[in-house]
């Protein structure tokens, strides 16, 4: 996925360049955004696919799947937010 | 993702307009994005379809792969609304 960095280098020699300028920055920005949450769903969808998805491909998704989905995204993200806040205090106690 | 300057005509005044600018953004990013998918899907769709390559795809592959696929993208989408549902409900909370 793109990097568009943070800092958008435009000559801006008037005023109305400069508001050109801030406003496309925050459009991007805004794009940058949508980007960001498509690429955490692929990478949702990459996990949970071998979690939850039977060995063989069938005709549509049955409720079971479908919730496990949910559920498998649900608990990737919980366990991201466990694995965070414990890390921070292990560095904040000075271990690494 | 290249410098986006080289890509837009500027006009008289040099100066690149906005819209212009936000489409192609705006494009580039759903390239991207189809290209993403299309990798993933791919790789998932090969393990689970394509036992031991033949020298052919057979029928059976073939069914297998366009049954895959659809299922992919069902389950992309599913992820794509619990994610999103998530995610507004930690701001309600904030």
């Amino acid at each position: 996925m793109a990097d568009f960095g943070s800092s958008f280098d435009m000559p801006s020699s008037s005023s109305s360049e400069t508001a050109d300028a801030a406003e496309l920055q925050r459009l991007i920005a805004v794009e940058q955004q949508k980007a960001q949450f498509q690429a955490q769903v692929h990478n949702f969808t990459d996990v949970c696919w071998d979690k939850c998805m039977p060995d063989k491909p069938s005709s549509k998704l049955d409720s079971r799947t479908e919730t496990c989905l949910a559920s498998c995204v649900e608990r990737f993200i919980d366990t991201t937010l466990s694995i965070t806040n414990r890390f921070t205090q292990m560095v904040q106690k000075g271990a690494h | 993702m290249d410098n986006f300057g080289s890509d837009f005509p500027s006009g008289s005044s040099g100066k690149m307009d906005t819209g212009t600018i936000m489409e192609q953004v705006k494009v580039q990013i759903a390239v991207a994005n189809a290209q993403e998918l299309l990798q993933r899907m791919t790789d998932k769709c090969f393990k689970k379809c394509i036992g031991k390559p033949g020298s052919t795809l057979d029928n059976s592959e073939q069914k297998c792969i366009a049954m895959c696929m659809d299922r992919y993208m069902d389950a992309w989408n599913t992820v794509s609304r619990t994610y999103n549902s998530r995610l507004q409900r930690e701001r309600a909370r904030i």
